[in-house]
């Protein structure tokens, strides 16, 4: 089988880089390759250019003034779970960070490609099966299929696929923001809203148009006295996606909840941001009970997808036990 | 085709690359370096591990251009002269292989493994994530849990390595 040609350039530039792709509607940005590549042997994915990002100065860790951390969109995985500010200020990171992929993977892996991996959706990684988020209009294949790691929440009739990154869902947490440039200038959003919900369009990931490239992602200032942890529930000890993941900061003031944010993995086709769970909990005194009705306020909407049903009851079981472990000493 | 030079186990080795190329491909099927091997070839297995630039990656999910002026090393590469590495030494001592198929990954990984706990750095199996820890068996399962062997050598695939670590 003969393959079309694709051509490979290395961009030293932020701005040569966004023009070169945007100009292009064939052309892709390379970062550490562990999921574009997976992707061009599978046969997903047809590109006429490659930009390699790899070597533009997006590489740093930089203190941001006034408190927080901006990190470059080229910033390894492994350099950030390894970086004392991160495992110090911003465990939930690290940890979710840890929690993902394996080592080798993390040692090449970017923070803006990880933001942009796509889902490991089976029918999604298959070409001979149909799938409207890799051919838009062709149906879904998973709808009524094999569904066990499909979302419970977000999904719609067009597409029920999860977002498979672990760090995202830390960043939900600590509220994030994400920094592009982009051919008609750069933006600032918050990293919630970066992700999209599929609706009638699931070929459309994110809202990130066609050449936009994502140059840095940026933490809030650290409350002194937040605590925060990552949890992630899969089918063996290591080196397998999530089905369920439970990010989660809690600051506690005179025995009250003064600050609670909590964001899902696994469940949805973006990171989840439990703003239900949250409400039921700000300012509030943590009680057990109370952690139990916040997890049901979040999945009162959830829907199961036939094989995934255990979901709900997992993911409940999960924000529970995330915030006990917080919470131990207002617990007792 | 572009171009690149790779430096491979010391050798510095020019050649011209389709860019669809992966690193393994470069190495086994255009160079003969047959150390790294090829699993699953989608990130999943290990068996194509190599150190670049020091650092262990999987040669199979990054493309050849990518690594133009890389320095490369695969197990053959690992030991002085012709020596075997104190890890191949130890895999021999502890029966920590049975057909050989993944250990030039295991090596490669367990080598660039040890150098990330050496500088401090956590896992999952972590339980403080700020604090340095302790290279316990758990934290080389963990650690390692990129490399499967289908023949189940895990047991003195750690002893091994605790041995080098220690
Ligand atoms: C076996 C295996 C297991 C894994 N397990 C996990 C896991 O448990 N948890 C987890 O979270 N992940 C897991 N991963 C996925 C891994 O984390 C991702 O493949 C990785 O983070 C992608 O980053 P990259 O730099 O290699 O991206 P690339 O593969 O280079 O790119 C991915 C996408 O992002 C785009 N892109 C990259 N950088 C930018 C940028 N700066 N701006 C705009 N677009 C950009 C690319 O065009 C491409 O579409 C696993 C992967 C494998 C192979
Ligand atoms: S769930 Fe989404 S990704 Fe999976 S087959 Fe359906 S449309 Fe495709
Ligand atoms: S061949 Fe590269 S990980 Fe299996
Ligand atoms: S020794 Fe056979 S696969 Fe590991």
């Amino acid at each position: 089988m003969s393959t079309p040609a694709m051509a490979y350039e290395r961009a030293t530039d932020v701005d040569a880089a966004v023009a070169a792709v945007a100009g292009r509607p064939g052309a892709r940005f390379l970062a550490g390759g562990t999921n574009l590549v997976d992707h061009l042997k599978l046969g997903l994915l047809d590109p006429d250019l490659l930009v390699d990002v790899t070597r533009l100065p997006l590489r740093e860790i930089e203190d941001v003034p006034g408190g927080g951390l901006r990190i470059g969109a080229g910033v390894t995985n492994a350099d950030l779970a390894a970086d004392p500010r991160v495992r110090a200020s911003y465990p939930v990171l690290a940890e979710a960070l840890l929690a993902g992929a394996s080592g080798q993977l993390r040692n090449v892996a970017t923070t803006g490609g990880n933001l942009l991996q796509r889902t490991r959706c089976p029918y999604f990684q298959d070409v001979t099966m149909a799938c409207g988020k890799r051919d838009p209009g062709a149906g879904c294949s998973a709808i009524g299929g094999v569904t066990r790691g499909h979302a419970i929440l977000g999904a719609s009739e067009h597409c029920i696929a999860t977002h498979p990154s672990d760090m995202a869902v830390g960043l939900a947490a600590l509220d994030a923001t994400v920094e592009t440039a982009g051919p008609g200038g750069g933006r600032t959003l918050p990293l919630t809203e970066l992700h999209r919900l599929p609706g009638d369009e699931p070929e459309r990931d994110t809202v990130l148009e066609h050449g936009e490239l994502i140059v840095a992602v940026t933490l809030p200032p650290p409350s002194p006295t937040a605590r925060s942890a990552y949890r992630k529930v899969r089918d063996r000890a290591s080196y397998a996606f999530a089905l369920v993941s439970v990010a989660a900061a809690v600051d506690v003031r005179d025995g009250v909840l003064h600050d609670v944010r909590i964001a899902l993995g696994g469940v949805a086709p973006k990171p989840w941001r439990a703003e239900q769970a949250e409400a039921v909990l700000r300012g509030a005194v943590p009680t057990a009970a109370r952690l139990g009705e916040a997890a049901d306020a979040e999945l009162a909407a959830a829907t199961a997808q036939g094989e995934n049903a255990f979901k709900i009851p997992l993911a409940r079981a999960t924000i529970v036990a995330v915030l006990r472990d917080l919470l131990t000493e207002e617990l007792a | 085709m572009l171009d690149i030079t790779l430096t491979v186990d010391g050798v510095t080795r020019p050649l011209a690359v389709d860019p669809r190329t992966t690193l393994l491909d470069a190495l086994r099927e255009r160079l003969d370096v047959t150390a790294p091997k090829k699993g699953c070839d989608h990130g999943q297995c290990g068996a194509c591990t190599v150190l670049v630039d020091g650092r262990r990656v999987l040669s199979c999910l990054t493309l050849a251009v990518q690594q133009d002026g890389a320095q490369v090393t695969t197990a053959a590469g690992l030991g002085e002269g012709d020596g075997l590495h104190p890890l191949a030494e130890a895999f021999l001592d502890h029966d920590a292989l049975q057909c050989g198929y993944c250990t030039p990954g295991q090596l490669c990984s367990a080598v660039g493994m040890l150098d990330e706990a050496g500088r401090g750095h956590a896992s999952h199996a972590t339980a403080d994530v700020a604090a340095v820890p302790t290279l316990t068996d758990e934290e080389i399962r963990e650690r390692m849990s990129g490399n499967l062997c289908r023949c189940g050598a895990y047991a003195n695939i750690v002893s091994a390595i605790r041995e080098v670590a220690s």
